[in-house]
């Protein structure tokens, strides 16, 4: 579904992604984790091209990221902000029924009723004609991620979605996306919640240096970690103190 | 204080009529400098570079000419190159046009004030240039720059009065007529400062309220 080989990023003279390369099936959810500036937020950026690779391949369901290819791409993978990047002049619905109406032209009452339905299904119904300052962070990540479904992508990547929230309200939004995860949906996390890649990702990447470091299976990658420098990351993420 | 009163009385009823051509010539030229601002910054915005360097070789000139030689040019020399404008119709696109590079300005404070996050959320949806601008960047953009456009308004009414050189009777004009006919020059300048004054006042706490309005959001 999504595959990428020897992609290289440079910012300046800053390598920040060297020779990355990783395979996510459809249906799979995968974790990225690692410090902070490893290159994870970058990955997903590059490929739904909100920042052009230097060089290697990405390739979303069977299509090579490029910059014509781009609108193609888009249509097949949303994205979910760390910061939420609601509209702030429109309302929940209104947010959502932003991409259907006015990038895939669809009618605007199929779109209210579809948005509707996505509102039901992150808790965020009753909140439709909320605008976004008037949301707690939880709830506007809820319609960030109801905002990405809406476009019916066959991919969602999520950048650090729980990191920009109160530690009380990052439990509702992992539950959505556990959801999601449930039912089938292609994802890849940009995450520091551990708890939340155990339980619900398929595959953990560990990030390090703008290389993939380390990957596995998520139950086998965090109780048998091959690497010391992956022992010690997730000691450090684990116990804090 | 008797005759001061006796004057004014006399000579309100011709500055009134001046200070509504001055309103309207100021309302005119808004709405073209509004036009005009707007396609200047969308032209610099644009990815095809020859429209950004012309966009900015026309603000840069119109911005080194003195508003007063700008309308010269359009009423006394146009007419040699057979553009006859009367009067009217010159003073509002030579303050229109002059204004436009202060427009251009205000709107694209207004719209580089856009969150570049929203535009990257925009983007993400698959949102083109064209429909980012309609839908993201100018909704939010614009009402941004409400308070200086409201600025640049008060601005233009007092520039109105340059139209008074191409014989446009505004109200400058009338109050010049009526001193050299009348020689009562204290009476009529001071009312015609009071009666700009009573049209700027009002658009000033406009701006104000505007600016209050966005220190909220």
């Amino acid at each position: 579904m999504i595959r990428l080989r020897g992609v290289r990023k440079s910012f300046g003279a800053r390598d920040v992604l060297r020779d990355v390369g990783f395979d996510v099936a459809a249906g799979e959810v995968a974790c990225l984790i690692g410090p902070s500036g490893s290159g994870k937020s970058t990955i997903l950026r590059c490929i739904n091209g909100l920042e052009s690779h230097d060089a290697g391949t990405i390739e979303v369901d069977g299509m090579t990221v490029t910059p014509q290819s781009l609108p193609q791409v888009r249509a097949a993978v949303s994205m979910v902000f760390q910061r939420f990047n609601l509209f702030p002049h429109r309302t929940a619905l209104q947010n959502i029924i932003e991409g259907p109406v006015h990038v895939l032209g669809q009618p605007l009452a199929e779109a209210t009723a579809r948005a509707m339905a996505l509102l039901e299904r992150v808790g965020m119904a009753s909140h439709a004609q909320a605008f976004p300052r008037h949301l707690s962070g939880g709830q506007q990540q809820r319609v960030g991620i109801a905002r990405a479904l809406a476009m019916e992508p066959r991919a969602i990547l999520l950048d650090e979605p729980t990191s920009a929230l109160d530690p009380e309200r990052v439990g509702e939004v992992l539950k959505v996306m556990r959801d999601l995860a449930d039912g089938g949906m292609t994802m890849i996390v940009v995450t520091h919640e551990i708890a939340f890649a155990r339980e619900a990702a398929d595959s953990i990447l560990f990030v390090d240096n703008g290389v993939i470091a380390e990957q596995g299976p998520a139950a086998e990658f965090l109780a048998n970690p091959k690497t010391d420098r992956t022992r010690l990351f997730l000691s450090r993420v684990r116990h804090p103190i | 204080m008797q005759e001061f009163l006796a004057d004014a009385a006399l000579f309100l009823p011709v500055l009134l009529r001046g200070l509504g051509m001055t309103l309207l010539l100021t309302i005119a030229a808004l709405a073209v400098s509004i036009a005009l601002g707007l396609l200047w910054v969308l032209m610099g915005y644009s990815r095809f570079a020859p429209l950004r360097w012309i966009s900015r070789a026309i603000i840069n000139i119109i911005r080194g000419i003195p508003i007063i030689v700008q309308l010269f040019c359009i009423y006394f020399v146009l007419p040699e190159w057979g553009i006859d404008l009367p009067p009217f119709a010159a003073g509002v696109f030579g303050l229109g046009i002059a204004y436009s590079v202060y427009q251009a300005e205000n709107f694209r404070g207004g719209l580089s004030s856009v969150d570049k996050d929203l535009i990257e959320a925009g983007t993400m949806l698959g949102m083109t240039w064209p429909v980012l601008m309609r839908r993201v960047v100018l909704p939010l953009g614009i009402p941004a720059a409400l308070p200086s456009l409201g600025n640049t308004t008060i601005m233009l009414l007092k520039d109105s009065s340059i139209a008074s050189t191409i014989t446009i009777a505004e109200l400058t004009r009338a109050g010049q007529l009526l001193a050299i006919s009348t020689f009562k020059n204290g009476t009529v300048y001071l009312l015609i400062a009071l009666l700009y004054l009573a049209a700027s006042l009002p658009m000033a706490a406009g701006v104000r309220a505007l600016e209050r309005r966005f220190a909220r959001k």
